[in-house]
């Protein structure tokens, strides 16, 4: 059998996060709400009505492709898109075609198991969300179809990349970076459960060496990432078999089913849609000027991956520690302003951070920005660390009683009587009592049996209460079975 | 110009018009007609023109996004030529 390559290019569509929709002032708050509770005349399409654009649509739109290093173009123009559907009131929708606001991105993405690489972006334009359709009533049957207009004019943009994906694999990545960027920057909140995010994927497959694509198509009902993998797999074996066995890929839409791990072929060859696109005449067009630009650039946050290229090489944090850090914008916040407090203890600042606030704060569904005290006593709490007034099982403890409390873990230190000794005389003196007391491992250990000191440490540490340094405690046993 | 019967068929088609072979011919003939008088525009030197999508002269009429409810939503159930509850009603669309 030849080897065949995977071809696959992918089309997100994300519903930009504004209070109201794209060219009305019905609010966007409607999933799960009464059926068409955020309707007006111009999302049902009511005689002699006009859309008016909203400018936070434009603003999130604009951040989401800086962010994805497309280029925004200076002119751009909306245009219909014609065809009829009970869920298209206007049967068009408003969409962009040959003017998007933005082309040429770019999106650098981590496969499982696999070198980083880079996708290029096509495109990216706006667009308006359709509204809902049903078909039953749980069990209850309908004589018709019912229509709900709460999603109809959204806002949405739609990410076109290039066919630049090999592997299933690649797929996942792709949407798991591309849904960082976007919540990151706050074009989106991408909840896939809620239809803000959704995929559709246009695969195709080739003989291995061979430079033409081959007849892609395209599958839609792609409703998870694991939806996405799970569908381009099958579907590569699909279209393999079907040349195997002298067959032809057709051009045609298909859909994926989660339960039958199947695509289903949805619509033939004749029914091939015509769109007859033209500009709308109810828009006029909408620009970006070099100033706006620049001030937009100048206004984005540092995205994840310059984050943890920056957190790894100048704080030398570890790949996995930035990668938790950052998978946050609050959480990332938090830990920089935390490292502000202790600058030459970054790792330790993170420890805390993973281990001992995130898994409480976790633990209660909340984000960093619900921490009980601010990013400074964090901070300081590693600085205690550092310089050695605290052990680690001393900052576990001071760290409790700062999410119990709310206070400074300097406050908190004298309070519990928590700090370390390093004072040479008082841990000398534990030390040679120890040593005494346990003449036996004090004699092994002068007999050069290392594994002794274990003995000595744990007795100086029960005398000491806990609070001898325990790098003062190690260095002062050697020196007394030395002399 | 002339516009053929199968054109016109597309055309119906995509508008969702059913239309009888004597409305074909007539309605052929009419966009020929209109068709004939789009082209002579052809007679003019456009090179130099870029696209036209908006003669407005305007650009980036925008709204602030603030979400206002609308209180006629039963009018609009009620404009609409079938309604169930609170959703619009159209023939069934999937068997
Ligand atoms: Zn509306």
């Amino acid at each position: 059998m030849k080897q065949y390559e995977l071809i696959v290019g992918l089309e997100v569509h994300c519903q930009l996060a504004t209070r109201s929709k794209l060219f009305c002032a019905c609010a966007t708050d409607g999933f799960g709400e009464a059926p068409n509770s955020r309707i007006c005349p111009v999302c049902t399409a009511q005689p002699g009505v006009l859309p008016v654009l909203n400018a936070q649509a434009v603003e999130l739109a604009y951040r989401a492709a800086l962010a994805l290093e497309c280029r925004l173009n200076a002119r751009s123009i909306f245009a219909r898109k014609n065809y009829f559907y009970p869920d298209l009131p206007k049967a068009y929708q408003i969409s962009q075609y040959d003017q998007p606001f933005s082309e040429h991105g770019k999106l650098l993405i981590r496969p499982k198991g696999a070198a980083p690489k880079t996708v290029r972006l096509t495109r990216i334009h706006m667009e308006e969300d359709a509204g809902k359709l049903l078909h039953e009533m749980g069990a209850l049957k309908i004589d018709g179809s019912l229509v709900d207009l709460n999603r109809a004019g959204i806002p949405l943009i739609e990410i076109v990349s290039e066919p630049d994906i090999r592997t299933s694999e690649e797929a996942y990545a792709y949407l798991t970076s591309l849904k960082e960027v976007i919540q990151f920057v706050g074009a989106s909140r991408c909840d896939m459960e809620k239809g803000e995010m959704r995929c559709d994927a246009n695969v195709s497959v080739r003989p291995l060496g061979q430079e033409k694509l081959g007849t892609r198509a395209e599958i839609k009902n792609l409703n998870s990432f694991k939806n996405v993998k799970d569908a381009i797999d099958h579907e590569f074996r699909r279209q393999v078999e079907l040349v195997e066995s002298g067959g032809r890929v057709v051009q045609e839409t298909r859909l994926w089913n989660a339960e039958k791990q199947a695509t289903v072929s949805m619509r033939s060859k004749e029914d091939a849609h015509d769109y007859r696109y033209f500009p709308d005449p109810d828009l006029v067009p909408l620009t970006a000027a070099p100033e706006r630009v620049a001030a937009l650039k100048a206004s984005m946050p540092e995205l994840p991956s310059a984050m943890r290229a920056r957190f790894t090489s100048e704080l030398g944090l570890s790949e996995y520690d930035a990668e938790v850090l950052t998978g946050d914008r609050a959480l990332a916040a938090f830990f920089e302003r935390a490292v502000l407090e202790a600058p030459k203890a970054a790792k330790t600042v993170a420890n805390l951070l993973a281990t001992e606030l995130l898994a409480r704060l976790n633990a209660e569904g909340k984000g960093a920005d619900a921490a009980p005290f601010p990013p400074a006593h964090l901070g300081r709490l590693a600085g205690l660390v550092a310089d050695g007034t605290l052990s680690s099982k001393g900052a576990k403890d001071v760290f409790a009683r700062m999410w119990e409390t709310g206070k400074d873990p300097r406050t908190l230190v004298s309070d519990l009587g928590l700090s370390q000794v390093s004072d040479d005389k008082q841990v000398l003196e534990w030390v040679t009592q120890a040593l005494a007391a346990n003449a036996k491992a004090a004699a092994d250990l002068r007999g050069g049996k290392d594994a002794a000191i274990g003995a000595i440490v744990g007795a100086v540490m029960k005398l000491s209460k806990g609070k001898a340094n325990p790098a003062l405690v190690n260095k002062l046993i050697k020196e007394a079975v030395k002399a | 110009m002339s516009i053929s019967d199968d054109e016109v068929r597309k055309i119906a088609k995509l508008a969702r018009l059913r239309l009888s072979d004597d409305e074909v011919a007539r309605y052929g003939g009419q966009l020929t007609k209109i068709l004939d008088a789009m082209a002579e525009l052809g007679a003019l030197e456009t090179g130099n023109v870029p696209p036209t999508a908006s003669v407005l002269g305007v650009s980036d009429v925008m709204r602030r996004d603030e979400p206002r409810a609308f209180e006629g939503r039963e009018r609009l159930l009620d404009n609409a030529p079938d309604r169930d509850g609170p959703y619009f009603k159209v023939r069934k669309i999937i068997a």
